[in-house]
């Protein structure tokens, strides 16, 4: 191999203005400059290698995840449904009610804990590696590289005129694009309404509205991201590529080329003494950026536009390889390293947050492992304070609600207490069946000699009479004017 | 909305999109000299520099999508003046296309149980369920969520009924709602104030409350000519006028001697409110099976 790596640099569209005209003016030269750039096509070229091959199993497992998990049914009911118009949502055997809102806010949160600490550990792995965005992005690019060729081909077929095989190739990518996208949406779709109902309804052309309507949204929105917008969200749209940097330190992960071995870079041929004629380990082939998605150099040092796909290590292992010097002259590293000093895992920041996510989740678990299915709501009557009944009595008005979250049907049995001698004068055992909402008029009766205030706390307790850990309490008020 | 205001918010809805659009176009170049940098605002904090980026084209086509968005808006839907749209969209003509779906949704379940006679739906646990649920809606405001009333609402859980427990009698009240009249010290308006005293007693007799013997007997001579009209010679009340049995000590306005010397200086007036136009028919027979259900517990 002693024929140059042909050198083919791509510039990224966000970097040069377009220049319209000029003319010459005091004090300077004056231009009319575009302020919106136009997308730069990235014709980004295939490459293997360990990382790709890391990601290629990754992105299997999770799209098979994802095809599948909503297809899961057990006892009748889809392992995970989001039911939406019942405002339930079926998790893996739980089933969380709106009253759970709290939990859900909690688990983004832990989430996002989670996040913001394997990122101060490995960088961008989220984005590199399980972001719906890179795995459909690469799923696309791979079917582009099914139908087109190689990068070399797609640019040839683009700048083409267009004749018969480019209408066909096009076509055929177009339409792969919009299957894939349409699969994406309809599953999408399935985890919020029952797919194995959903899909038998689209076949004869029965499903609703509504639901075609969702099912189309995320088709397009899919095509759209994954074959047109690509790495326009990496760089204009996702939050997380601009804040990220607050999470990095000097022993954070990143992909980097480094400097120091590389530079400075020169084609040459193979097995010469390139370091003689002042030349460093990098051979100038421009593999690596042409390999990169999001169109940047590198060499440039750590820029928010990487996604730490690692393409580029790929690609530069790849020649080091043909050339016979060592690997990873782009690799993933760490600033320490790059300045030769050794880099650690365990730090204060990673361990402080290694110990605020341990708690977090331990508090989340045990929240959801001692959660008491069972919620009781009581609602005073607005139409009436309180009123005298013919025995004497004090008389206030509630409508109790008992929600069994619970697989079972029970019978429960209600009581209050917070005035001496008060009493439920309707009735107090009820059977409730699972997932329902029973809704109880109430009356509580006192004796106004018993009263102590005009407004008195009490507290309605609802019990499963056959499992007496089974119990829930809500507070009201008793109102009534004192004897 | 007279045609000048019509002018006024059409000319000022319109002008903002088409003012939007100008501005997009005018700002869309700029004039720069090449002794400025390109390459940052020559802002710079702490060693971060302000790029001089464009922003991505797209994002110029999404301000002149949401004008496009807005003007079409403004064709299809009522927004500009007395303009009415083109698909006639009205927020009334949304909320009777709702209550349609409802109907169509939930008309199935009431119409099976408009077939059912009040014993079978009083049988069916469902139906009830269902029962309760609209009378918690739509009468447990006067009537307390568990139907037992209040001061002037009557108490529906007693077996004690002013029109009439029966089926028809209960649907009637329902359809056609009711009026009580009772007239100021009945029919003889001419009734003294230790008259009434009087009658305040015979009335207290019923339930063994009275303590003037002689004050309630000329009270029971009185009430003869004042109230056994509508009331009954034995005043067990008649349900054809809504006059209430007076011997039960159920008492519709309180049953304190200062409650009925009001009643009896004052008079009543009690309400029931029509329900025909607001629930169907189908539903009053599920409310009228209920609030037969509340008395037989």
């Amino acid at each position: 191999m002693s024929e140059k790596i042909p050198l083919k640099n791509i510039e990224p569209g966000t970097q040069n203005l377009e220049v319209y005209g000029s003319d010459a003016g005091s004090g300077g030269v004056t231009k009319t400059v575009e302020l919106y750039a136009s997308r730069k096509k990235i014709y980004v070229k295939k490459i293997k290698g360990l990382f790709q091959g890391i990601r290629r199993y990754s992105l299997w497992a999770l799209m098979l995840a994802y095809l599948s998990i909503c297809w899961i049914s057990i006892d009748g009911q889809q392992l995970v449904h989001f039911d939406l118009p019942a405002r339930k949502f079926h998790l893996f055997g739980l089933t969380f009610w709106p009253q759970d809102f709290f939990l859900l806010a909690f688990a983004l949160i832990i989430c996002a804990y989670g996040l913001f600490f394997i990122t101060t550990l490995f960088g961008r792995v989220w984005c590199g590696y399980t972001c719906p965005q890179t795995v459909w992005t690469f799923i696309f690019m791979w079917i582009e590289e099914k139908v087109e060729g190689s990068r070399n081909q797609r640019i040839k077929l683009d700048k083409a005129d267009n004749n018969a095989n480019k209408i066909v190739k096009k076509g055929l990518k177009h339409f792969l694009w919009l299957a894939v996208a349409f699969g994406t949406g309809l599953t999408f779709v399935g985890y919020f309404y029952p797919i194995r109902e959903l899909v038998p309804a689209l076949l004869t052309w029965s499903a609703n509205g509504w639901t075609i309507f969702w099912i189309g949204f995320f088709t397009v929105a899919t095509y759209l991201n994954a074959g047109w917008l690509r790495e326009q969200v990496w760089l204009y749209m996702c939050p997380y590529a601009r804040f990220q940097s607050v999470m990095f330190d000097s022993d954070t992960l990143i992909v980097s080329y480094d400097t120091d071995r590389g530079d400075p870079r020169g084609s040459r041929k193979r097995n010469t003494e390139y370091k003689e004629q002042g030349l460093g380990d990098c051979v100038d082939c421009g593999m690596c950026v042409q390999v990169c998605p999001t169109g940047i150099d590198i060499r440039d040092g750590l820029q928010y536009e990487c996604i730490g796909c690692a393409l580029c290590i790929d690609a530069c292992d790849s020649i080091m390889d043909k050339m016979e010097y060592p690997r990873g002259l782009i690799s993933y590293t760490t600033e320490k390293r790059l300045e030769g000093k050794t880099s650690h895992i365990v730090r204060p920041k990673s361990i402080a947050y290694a110990v605020i996510l341990c708690i977090m989740s331990g508090a989340f678990l045990s929240h959801i492992i001692f959660r008491v299915p069972l919620e009781l709501d009581i609602i005073r009557d607005r139409g009436a304070l309180y009123q005298l009944n013919g025995m004497g009595q004090l008389e206030n008005s509630y409508t109790v609600k008992i929600m069994n979250m619970s697989k079972q049907t029970g019978e429960f049995e209600l009581s209050v207490e917070g005035i001496e001698g008060l009493e439920i004068s309707t009735a107090t055992n009820v059977q409730v069946n699972s997932g329902e909402v029973y809704s109880l008029p109430t009356i509580v009766e006192v004796s106004p000699y018993n009263l102590e205030s005009s407004s008195s706390s009490i507290t309605f307790t609802v019990r499963s009479i056959s499992d007496s850990a089974l119990t829930a309490e809500s507070e009201s008020r008793f109102l009534g004017a004192r004897e | 909305m007279t045609s000048f205001w019509s002018f006024w918010v059409s000319i000022i809805s319109l002008g903002s999109i088409f003012g939007c659009l100008w501005l997009v176009y005018v700002t869309r170049k700029s004039q720069t000299t090449d002794t400025e940098t390109e390459e940052t605002m020559g802002h710079s904090f702490d060693g971060i520099e302000e790029y001089d980026n464009p922003l991505p084209k797209w994002w110029l086509y999404l301000f002149v999508g949401t004008c496009i968005y807005a003007l079409a808006y403004y064709v299809i839907y009522p927004g500009l003046g007395n303009y009415k749209g083109l698909i006639g969209w009205t927020s009334t003509g949304q909320w009777e296309a709702e209550v349609q779906q409802a109907e169509e949704k939930y008309g199935p379940i009431f119409d099976a149980y408009a077939a059912m006679s009040p014993e079978e739906l009083i049988a069916d646990p469902e139906a009830m369920k269902v029962g309760q649920r609209l009378f918690a809606n739509n009468c447990s405001v006067c009537h307390g969520s568990a139907a037992r009333g209040a001061i002037g609402f009557p108490n529906l859980t007693d077996d004690d009924w002013l029109y009439g427990g029966t089926a028809e009698a209960i649907k009637t009240t329902l359809v056609n709602g009711r009026n009580g009249q009772m007239p100021v010290k009945g029919l003889n308006a001419a009734m003294t104030n230790s008259q009434v005293d009087d009658m305040v007693h015979y009335m207290l007799a019923f339930s063994g409350r009275s303590d003037d013997e002689a004050a309630a007997t000329r009270g029971g001579e009185m009430y003869q000519t004042a109230c056994a009209a509508c009331h009954g010679a034995d005043a067990k009340g008649n349900q054809q006028v809504g006059a209430p049995n007076l011997t039960d000590n159920v008492w519709l306005y309180g049953g304190t001697a200062k409650r009925i010397k009001h009643t009896l200086l004052y008079g009543r007036a009690g309400v029931m409110p029509a329900q025909a136009d607001m629930l169907s028919e189908e539903k009053i027979h599920l409310l009228t099976a209920y609030v037969m259900s509340l008395s037989k517990k």
